[in-house]
């Protein structure tokens, strides 16, 4: 493979990654205050086709933005109050999520199915550090979303570990007792972190049917909301580890992609496998070598009973 | 202020049990209703639409009958694994497998007599589907690896994989280009109940249901699972093997969806074919959930979300997309998952002052 063809496979791999890393943060904030998101592939698929529907009729991509950003808080905030305040199972509210959010952006983009998206993210034009040779390309001639992306993820890092807000959620995530007993409101931490994870996931599912895509077809996601939600495991609950992990399944589905282009005598059926069999390894590796649950939070999954102490 | 608190309650309301799912359906459809309204449909006419195609006329009923088979068979092998906190959602992938597998029985051993073939793909689909359980089971009992995201990402895999295959290797050369294989002989098909595509898995759905219920209630196993899915930890302390109940309950929880798609290929399409399950094992986890997990429970409400399959296909006439029904879904579990609060508690007025 010549300097070339690498240059453009690394530069996909960060187109790539991005979708995977709004969802992945979203879901590592949620997750991080204690409640599990099954529903990542819903709120993305809505983000997606409200992203979609938003820029053609309007004109703007970000008014696009906009729009996916209350898709996905909008039905990230059904999954609040089910399990926030109703106490209802998370991992089947999860699945509702994603069977209802699979449905409401198949009803709703019925009429976009395949059509073209006219006002695309421009590359931006990055002075100096966009002419140094084959580094340029790879990360300095990305559309802004690329970059937010990374600025997102790198706060979601700032804000958990470094601020008191981020202690805040992290307590009410590993001892929602303690974090009440000290006058932390453990109903309204939880509440903000799921939707504000909502909210990045409808980000993550723009950024495929604006950018990566840029059409608009019924489950155009593919599964990247589960991968995303194996992610946040993969990286620990960290952040910054998620940064990593997010551009290495890039990296997989960029590969998988040019080879298929490339014409490698492999059935492009199992080309279309790659993904979901890498993260099934990348995610037994990682549990095995860690063993059991270390690093999730102590109250994951748990709905908090205040009489229940 | 008068003020409403949740107080618990000391037992599960059998009430609460009753109402809950019954209402969880109408608000669903309360919602849906209005939802319509707003997209610029006429309710009325979808809904109507809706249930005439689903339970209209006795062909309308068969057709619903013939897509709960699958969703009963399916929701039957997924309450197994949920009876043990298991959280198998690649019933799908499964059912893919065991398609897959009955179909090279049919295939390579074409005119066999039927009272072989039909066991002899009975066996092969289960195989595979128990094959395709069992390997988030073995994750899961010896690394405690995830077996949600395992099982679904199982499912893109068996999906693919049979994509390949009628795409490839097996496609019928007559098929002008469709993805399908060539049909079965008519010794690899189920018997089907006079004029109507109503077959025999039926009363294998019927069999299934009565055997886990005696299984389950009245074995030693059945109480080792029970006992393992209220607590794992409990259960280790009575000296019962986890792992190995993990292992066995994925497999037969795999098992029985493959059979569910044997039975598909074998009664309905009579041929491996792309999309051959439009999302069976991922309808069939409400099914469970909303029947809590009883097998005779289930088959009756298998049979409504197959009115609710059909009617979503008829309603694709005025216009309104299929995916109708995917958010019908959605918002009956939600109602459902927010109405079994009042199943542990109950809404009571308190004055303010007594707080």
């Amino acid at each position: 493979m010549d300097i070339t063809a690498l240059s453009a496979l690394l530069a996909a791999t960060i187109i790539a990654g991005t979708p995977i890393l709004f969802a992945a943060t979203g879901e590592l904030l949620a997750e991080r205050s204690g409640i599990l998101n099954l529903g990542v592939e819903g709120m993305m698929l809505v983000g997606a086709a409200f992203g979609f529907i938003s820029t053609v009729n309007t004109g703007n991509h970000w008014l696009g933005i906009l729009a996916a950003l209350a898709g996905g808080g909008f039905i990230a905030s059904i999954h609040a109050l089910v399990t926030i305040t109703l106490r209802g199972n998370q991992v089947v509210s999860g699945l509702a999520l994603t069977i209802f959010g699979s449905g409401l952006s198949g009803f709703l983009g019925k009429n976009y199915q395949g059509a073209p998206m006219p006002y695309q993210f421009k590359p931006l034009n990055i002075p100096v550090l966009g002419d140094i040779p084959f580094l340029g390309p790879v990360f300095f001639h990305h559309d802004a979303m690329v970059y937010l992306c990374i600025i997102i993820a790198t706060a979601m890092w700032y804000l958990l570990y470094k601020t008191m807000w981020g202690l805040t959620i992290r307590s009410v995530g590993e001892n929602p007792q303690a974090a009440d007993a000290v006058g932390i409101n453990v109903a309204r931490v939880r509440y903000f972190c799921t939707i504000a994870g909502g909210m990045m996931a409808g980000l993550g599912g723009a950024y495929i049917s604006l950018v990566y895509a840029p059409t608009w077809q019924e489950n155009m996601t593919a599964g990247r909301g589960w991968i995303a939600v194996a992610l946040v495991i993969f990286a620990l609950w960290n952040p910054t580890r998620a940064i990593l992990g997010a551009y290495l399944f890039g990296g997989v589905e960029a590969l998988t992609f040019r080879l298929q282009t490339m014409g490698i005598n492999i059935s492009s059926f199992f080309l279309a496998m790659f993904p979901y069999i890498v993260t099934i390894l990348v995610l037994v590796l990682v549990t095995i070598r860690r063993r059991q649950d270390a690093g999730a939070p102590e109250a994951l999954g748990l709905a908090y009973d205040r009489e229940e102490r | 202020m008068p003020k409403l608190k949740l107080i618990k309650r000391e037992n599960e309301s059998t009430m609460a049990r009753l109402v809950v799912p019954v209402l969880s359906i109408i608000m669903a459809f309360g919602c849906g209703w209005i939802f319509l309204a707003l997209s610029g449909y006429y309710p009325e006419v979808v809904f109507t639409k809706m249930f005439n195609g689903a339970l209209g006329s006795p062909y309308a009923i068969s057709e619903t009958i013939v897509k709960a088979v699958p969703l009963m068979i399916t929701g039957l092998a997924i309450s197994l694994a949920f009876k043990m906190k298991l959280w198998n959602i690649g019933a799908e992938g499964q059912i893919y497998m065991g398609a897959f597998a009955a179909s090279g029985i049919a295939l390579a051993l074409g005119n066999g007599s039927p009272y072989i073939l039909i066991p002899l793909m009975m066996i092969a689909g289960f195989a595979a589907g128990a094959l395709w359980g069992l390997i988030p089971g073995l994750l899961k009992a010896y690394w405690q690896v995830n077996e949600t995201i395992i099982t679904l990402m199982l499912n893109y895999i068996a999906i693919y994989w049979v994509d390949y295959l009628v795409f490839g290797p097996w496609k019928d050369p007559n098929s002008m280009g469709f993805p399908l294989t060539p049909i079965f002989s008519p010794a690899a098909q189920l018997p089907t109940w006079g004029d109507s595509r109503v077959h025999l898995g039926l009363v294998l759905a019927g069999i299934i249901a009565i055997s886990f219920y005696l299984i389950v209630q009245y074995t030693r196993w059945g109480y080792e699972v029970r006992v393992i899915g209220e607590s794992s930890q409990a259960a280790r302390y009575a000296g019962m093997n986890v792992a190995r109940n993990i292992m066995l309950v994925m497999l037969i929880s795999g098992g029985i969806a493959g059979i569910a798609g044997m039975v598909e290929v074998a009664g309905i399409t009579h041929r491996l074919q792309q999309g051959l399950s439009p999302g069976y094992g991922y309808t069939a986890i409400i099914v469970t959930w909303l029947a809590r997990l009883n097998p005779f429970v289930i088959i009756i409400v298998a049979f409504l979300f197959g009115a609710l399959l059909v009617g979503g296909f008829a309603v694709q006439i005025v216009g309104v997309s299929f995916s109708i029904t995917q958010i019908l879904q959605g918002t009956i579990l939600f109602f459902l998952l927010a109405g079994e609060i009042f199943l542990r508690y109950k809404l009571v007025l308190v004055r303010e002052e007594a707080d």
